[in-house]
């Protein structure tokens, strides 16, 4: 945007997108009132991917409050495992995951106003409110009983690939080391081809849940479609992504092609067209009335904070920096303007 | 498409780039008559124009670029330099490429030097050899992904009773196997940067070797044997006759590794990321520029690079030119 080489989108994209889509996502792709971008895929990241087999063995229930989460993690370390399995590691991005964690706490913890204020920068980290949230997923994911099972300790989450971490939660291929690992509805695709992935399957994965069971924030992502150029084509093109047509299109594809993997915001997709439980779940998350979807923070923020010092610190942070000076660190790097 | 109009669009380019070079070579030829100064622009002139484009062009304007905020908008003075001189993260990226320039050329050089006088006439010699060099046909991002694997680290601490932990990484099963406890290699600051640096001196002995070999065969017999006849021993044989002669391949091999190491990014990229305070210069300047979207910060890191390599160049071409006896 700050070169001025982005183009606006043309009027029939953008009512498309207000026919199709909610407020909330039309306004993650306008910058300063001028609307560039239509949404285009989704994910849900605020996700616990777990094994439906390995709970009904062991006894276990999906939890549906936060109280509940942390009490089935104490249960699981009182027999004997260790609960979660967590990995950061992502090449130059490492600590990622890591964000999504705090930004689903932030959620959670003190609700989506203080979170879009935190992401606009009037909220800073060194806050009490987002350093209570570092400091509660810090209580999963530097708590030496919870993690990181089958892996190693703390420390072995940051060199640990974001892809692998979560492998030991199937039983059947990955020796079911694992019982509770926190990641995007995208990580069905990393477990290998086969895998029953199912409500009642090998693997499967719930709501991280909220403060109470209606309080249902969820935190996801998504790819936006923008353009460099007004000629007639592009626009075409534009005009067509935004549709219900082509978001059909593109979710029956990916179905046929790869078993899924592929949803969408838009309010026309056809649960008929997902194959994939995961897909179906999700949706149906982002399609829940009492759903308060957010898009991904660190995505929105600065890139020198959202893809530099957030990442950077936060993997400080599970080697051993403390939170104080992690919070400190990212506000440092917020740039002046 | 079929074969045939593929064939005449060959015949054609092959026609038409014959036809170029003809009015090259006639040109010259024309000038070459009439003086020779001429006909050297009408060859020089290509390069320069492409020089100028592809090198001198970039140069300028990432010098201009560092002077200029994130977005590349507004004069922001010596602002980017200053934060690369005393932000605590981009001083460990200086500490760090310091450490690798310092480190692998002389490491790498006495590996491969001593490799090369001990297999030097030696039975096996061309197998010997090939070993230590395969690492060198090997991409850095190949070998990378290949120590990553033998450096992988599982902690006990991971594993319960019913599923205790097992090692995945070559050294740290031999490590478990000889009683000791598994260790984070690429975790653990600064030694992390120590076990990079491991795979760019495995990769560049090879090279180190093969060149220093080559000049110790090129060694005329005749000066070794007078030095035989005069009774030197194994070492002195080194020390007077054999580094001397080899001086000027040395002095080739290391300058070529520093600015290898100056300039490495791969091996950083792909097993640490620059994360763990491994981060180097090409590295940081990358991340910056086109991840943080800070292409001050990037152009200022990218000139800091340009200037400490000049020495080490002016160093290498001062060193071919005394060889050279100029």
């Amino acid at each position: 945007m700050a070169t001025g080489k982005v183009v606006k989108a043309p009027d029939k994209v953008a009512a498309n997108v207000d026919k199709w889509f909610g407020a909330d996502w039309k306004k993650y792709g306008t910058v300063d009132g001028t609307f560039y971008a239509a949404p285009s895929g989704a994910s849900v990241k605020s996700l616990v991917w777990y094994s439906p087999k390995q709970f009904k063995d062991a006894g276990y229930e999906v939890p549906k409050t936060l109280d509940e989460l942390k009490a089935l993690s104490d249960k699981m370390v009182a027999d004997g495992n260790k609960p979660w399995c967590v990995g950061i590691n992502s090449g130059e991005a490492t600590g990622w995951p890591l964000t999504d964690w705090v930004e689903d706490f932030v959620l959670r913890d003190d609700g989506a106003d203080v979170f879009d204020q935190w992401v606009a920068g009037t909220v800073k980290f060194s806050d009490p409110k987002i350093v209570q949230a570092f400091d509660d997923v810090g209580a999963y994911v530097k708590n030496p009983d919870y993690v990181n099972a089958g892996i190693g300790d703390v420390k072995s989450i940051a060199t640990t690939t974001f892809q692998e971490a979560g492998l030991g939660i199937d039983p059947t291929q990955g020796g079911g080391t694992c019982w509770l690992h926190r990641q995007a509805s995208f990580y069905a695709a990393n477990f290998p081809k086969g895998t029953d992935i199912s409500p009642d399957g090998d693997v499967y994965a719930f709501y991280l849940p909220g403060k109470s069971e209606s309080d249902h924030p969820v935190l996801g992502a998504g790819e936006f479609v923008t353009a460099f150029s007004d000629r007639p084509e592009v626009q075409a093109v534009q005009e067509f992504w935004s549709t219900d047509i082509w978001a059909n299109l593109k979710a029956k594809a990916s179905s046929d092609d790869t078993g899924g993997g592929w949803i969408s915001g838009n309010k026309g997709l056809d649960e008929a067209n997902l194959v994939n439980p995961i897909d179906k779940l999700s949706v149906e998350i982002l399609k829940d009335p009492n759903t308060v979807f957010r898009f991904d923070g660190s995505d929105q923020m600065p890139a020198a904070v959202g893809s530099g010092a957030f990442w950077k610190q936060a993997t400080s942070w599970i080697t051993g920096q403390s939170t104080q000076d992690t919070v400190q660190k990212i506000d440092a790097a917020w740039p002046k303007s | 498409m079929d074969v045939a109009p593929k064939l005449l669009d060959m015949v054609w380019a092959i026609l038409i780039f014959g036809a170029v070079i003809a009015v090259i070579l006639g040109l010259a030829a024309l000038y070459e008559k009439r003086g020779g100064r001429r006909a050297g622009w009408w060859f020089v002139g290509p390069s320069l124009v492409l020089l100028a484009i592809g090198l001198v062009y970039p140069a300028l304007k990432t010098l201009w670029n560092s002077f200029r905020d994130a977005a590349g908008g507004s004069f922001v003075g010596i602002d980017n330099y200053t934060s690369i001189f005393t932000n605590s993260d981009e001083l460990v990226v200086l500490r760090n490429t310091v450490l690798w320039t310092l480190v692998t050329p002389f490491v790498a050089t006495a590996i491969g030097l001593l490799y090369a006088i001990l297999v030097d006439r030696a039975k096996g010699e061309a197998v010997a050899k090939a070993v230590i060099f395969l690492p060198m046909a090997i991409s850095l991002v190949g070998a990378s992904i290949i120590w990553k694997f033998m450096y992988d680290f599982r902690d006990p601490a991971g594993g319960t009773t019913k599923h205790p932990i097992q090692q995945i990484g070559l050294i740290n099963q031999v490590i478990v196997w000889l009683g000791g406890k598994p260790y984070n290699f690429l975790l653990n600051s600064p030694w992390n940067t120590f076990f990079l640096i491991v795979v760019m001196i495995w990769i560049q002995a090879g090279f180190a070797m093969t060149i220093l070999s080559a000049s110790i065969k090129a060694i005329p017999a005749d000066i070794v044997e007078a030095a035989r006849l005069d009774g030197v021993g194994g070492f002195q044989m080194f020390r007077f006759v054999t580094f001397p002669s080899i001086r000027p391949a040395v002095v080739v091999v290391l300058t070529t590794i520093a600015i290898a190491c100056l300039k490495v990014f791969d091996i950083v990229r792909t097993m640490t990321g620059g994360n763990f305070d491994t981060n180097v210069i090409a590295n940081e300047f990358y991340s910056q520029t086109f991840s943080a979207a800070n292409q001050g910060l990037g152009a200022a890191l990218a000139v800091v690079l340009f200037v400490l390599v000049i020495p080490i160049i002016v160093y290498n071409v001062r060193q071919l030119r005394a060889s050279e006896g100029r």
